[in-house]
């Protein structure tokens, strides 16, 4: 647990203490995170449930260092990111984190290497180590002989395959998945957890994942409810 | 990331979007088209006239009849028909130590013919042998005017290529009689292929005396009288002699024109070179439009593609990656757009000079650099804010848009 000092405990990858997210509706204020405390140690593989419009999302993104708490400190082993600036951010984003999302949100015009591909791009690694590194995640992802396909040309459940071929590109320690199965059907959706618990299980990947489908929920071993912007249950098994 | 990847990104997104881009394309090379034309032409002219005074010979200098007003002084007497410039003048002008070669000019139309019934009417310049040296002529065959006393006729006469060709077609002109109006004339040579020169297009003229000249027309006053400047003369001085010599001579009336090739190449490269860089100014504000057309097109496409700008941050791509992309599209369209408009410019220029092979077309380097340049700079300019905008997108905000 994290003391009120907010020192670390060894082992933790991820430490949020006093998060707030503050959204500003024309007059209202939105509380979207409030007080929000929680750590994850290294390995961990969590569900996190809740009603729509709990903070679920909003808590992943902050996560995700996409977004920026309003109040609070995160700690991301060992560095207090909220004291970094944008391009500091950018770049532990790139290094730490791999996020799939419920669209996929893959580039139509790119095909599927070239989405696996982009994290690398940007990274400005060399093109051999490139082709190398995302003909073998196709692969480990069943999805090699899809490689020239553009995201039109694939199922949805391929799709989500590419997705998460990039969001573990970069090697990433912590995985974020934002309702990944809520675009598909059982059975695709079932493989794409299936892959990213394999990820969490053989790779040592902290697997987060935010969905609505209880059955999805129950596989992780630690589960956390969320209502109005707070935690309200951490169950571990 | 690279400036490689980068490069290459932009350019995939470019291809992904054709119409847009070649329409764009097409916009900054008409932009660079026009302004490569328009100066070539400009320059084209600016040179053509410029060539053509320089063609006189320098240290020409020119005397005209009648003050021209445009040159300050008081204008003529109303109804005062200014005093003919003579034979007498020019002889005076000749005892100049300021002044060469002195030729009088006398031009009148006059129909000419040849005893096989060929006819055509012609110019018909009376001179005297100087003439030779103070334009330059050359002879292509036979002889040029004999010295005489200027004031005595004779029947002999020069005749230019055009009349040679179409009077003698399938004989030898030299020695052959021309009639001119009512006076025959023995041709004694045909001068080189001159081209036109300042107005005297000296291929379709007839030289003869000049007293033949003012007997054939009946008029004592000349043209123009022309003069040859020694090199080591200061032109002021020799105009300011030459007019001391004719005041002398009209009564003390300042009452003549004096031109000097350098005064008219200077006054004519002055004028047309404003003319150039004015036409030059024209082309760049097409370029200016282009430009303005990619920010907009580069706007409406952050517009479009805010999801993806969105990804890219979420993917670890900082504000300054997304803003090299767009600006890297926006240099791309301009340059891409530059190389086609200086190429299609280029070729378009020599064709012209294909078609018209006399006129001597000239491209000002100037203009192949600046253009291009403008339209760099326009395209970075116009580029900065739209990538601006999109590195400043929200990543969360942008990935939710759709
Ligand atoms: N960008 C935003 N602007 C305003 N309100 C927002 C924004 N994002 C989320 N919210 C609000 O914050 C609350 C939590 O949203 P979210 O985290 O998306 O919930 P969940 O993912 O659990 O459905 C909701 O009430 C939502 O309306
Ligand atoms: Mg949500």
């Amino acid at each position: 647990m994290t003391t009120a000092s907010g020192a670390t405990v060894p082992g933790s990858v991820i430490e949020l203490s006093g998060i707030d997210r503050d959204f500003q509706l024309g007059e209202q204020v939105v509380h979207a995170l409030a007080g929000v405390d929680l750590r994850i140690a290294s390995g961990e593989y969590v569900s996190v449930m809740g009603p729509s419009g709990s903070g679920k999302s909003t808590l992943l993104n902050v996560v995700a260092l996409m977004d920026r708490p309003s109040r609070g400190r995160y700690v991301l082993r060992d560095t207090d990111v909220t004291a970094l600036d944008d391009d500091e951010l950018a770049r532990a984003r790139r290094e730490h984190i791999g996020f799939v999302f419920q669209s996929f949100h893959l580039v139509a015009r790119m095909t599927a290497f070239q989405n696996v591909e982009l994290p690398l791009t940007l990274a400005g690694i060399a093109p051999a180590e490139r082709r190398a590194r995302v003909t073998r995640a196709l692969e480990e992802l069943g999805i090699a002989d899809r490689a020239r396909h553009r995201p039109d040309q694939l199922s949805g459940g391929q799709r989500q395959r590419v997705a998460i071929a990039r969001a573990g590109i970069m090697r990433p320690e912590i995985l974020l998945a934002d309702e990944p199965t809520g675009n598909l059907d059982s059975a695709s959706g079932a493989q794409v957890i299936d892959i990213m618990e394999r990820l969490n299980r053989e790779q040592g990947v902290t697997l987060i994942v935010v969905t609505h489908d209880a059955a999805v929920g129950e596989r992780a071993r630690r589960r956390i409810r969320m209502h109005d912007g707070r935690i309200v249950a951490d169950i571990s098994s | 990331m690279t400036w490689r990847d980068t490069l290459a990104l932009a350019m995939q997104s470019l291809g992904a979007h054709l119409l847009r881009t070649a329409l764009i394309l097409l916009a900054m090379s008409i932009g660079v088209i026009a302004v490569v034309l328009l100066t070539t032409l400009g320059e084209t002219g600016r040179r053509y006239i410029t060539d053509e005074f320089q063609s006189l010979g320098t240290n020409l200098l020119i005397m005209l009849p009648g003050r021209n007003e445009t040159t300050g002084g008081a204008p003529p007497m109303l109804g005062a028909t200014p005093r003919d410039l003579t034979l007498g003048d020019m002889l005076a002008l000749e005892r100049s130590p300021y002044l060469d070669k002195v030729t009088p000019v006398l031009v009148g139309g006059a129909p000419v013919s040849t005893s096989d019934g060929l006819e055509r009417e012609t110019t018909i310049l009376g001179t005297t042998a100087a003439m030779q040296r103070v334009r330059n002529l050359t002879l292509a065959q036979g002889t040029f005017l004999p010295v005489l006393d200027p004031y005595r006729a004779a029947p002999v006469a020069v005749i230019g290529e055009t009349i040679r060709a179409e009077l003698f077609p399938r004989r030898g002109a030299v020695g052959e009689w021309l009639q001119v109006g009512d006076r025959r004339f023995r041709i004694l040579g045909v001068l080189a292929d001159e081209g036109v020169s300042v107005g005297v297009n000296f291929n379709d003229v007839v030289l003869v005396p000049v007293a033949s000249a003012q007997q054939l027309f009946n008029r004592e006053g000349l043209f123009r009288v022309m003069a040859e400047m020694p090199a080591a003369v200061d032109p002021q001085r020799a105009i300011a002699d030459a007019r001391r010599i004719i005041m002398l001579r009209h009564e003390g009336e300042d009452d003549v024109t004096l031109i000097t090739q350098d005064s008219l190449v200077s006054t004519f490269d002055r004028i047309l070179g404003a003319v150039t860089y004015g036409i030059a100014g024209i082309g760049a504000i097409s370029l200016l439009v282009a430009g303005i057309l990619i920010m907009n097109v580069m706007l409406v496409s952050v517009a479009q593609r805010t999801a993806e700008v969105g990804l890219l941050k979420a993917l670890g791509g900082s504000a300054g990656i997304i803003r090299r992309l767009f600006l890297t599209e926006a240099l791309l369209l301009s340059g891409l757009g530059a190389a086609l408009g200086l190429a299609i410019g280029v070729l378009l220029a020599m064709t012209l000079g294909y078609l018209w092979p006399r006129v001597p077309f000239t491209m000002p380097a100037w203009a192949l650099v600046a253009a291009p340049t403008v339209a760099l700079v326009t395209g970075l300019l116009f580029g900065v804010m739209p990538a601006r905008r999109a590195a400043r997108l929200d990543p969360v905000v942008a990935l939710a848009k759709r």
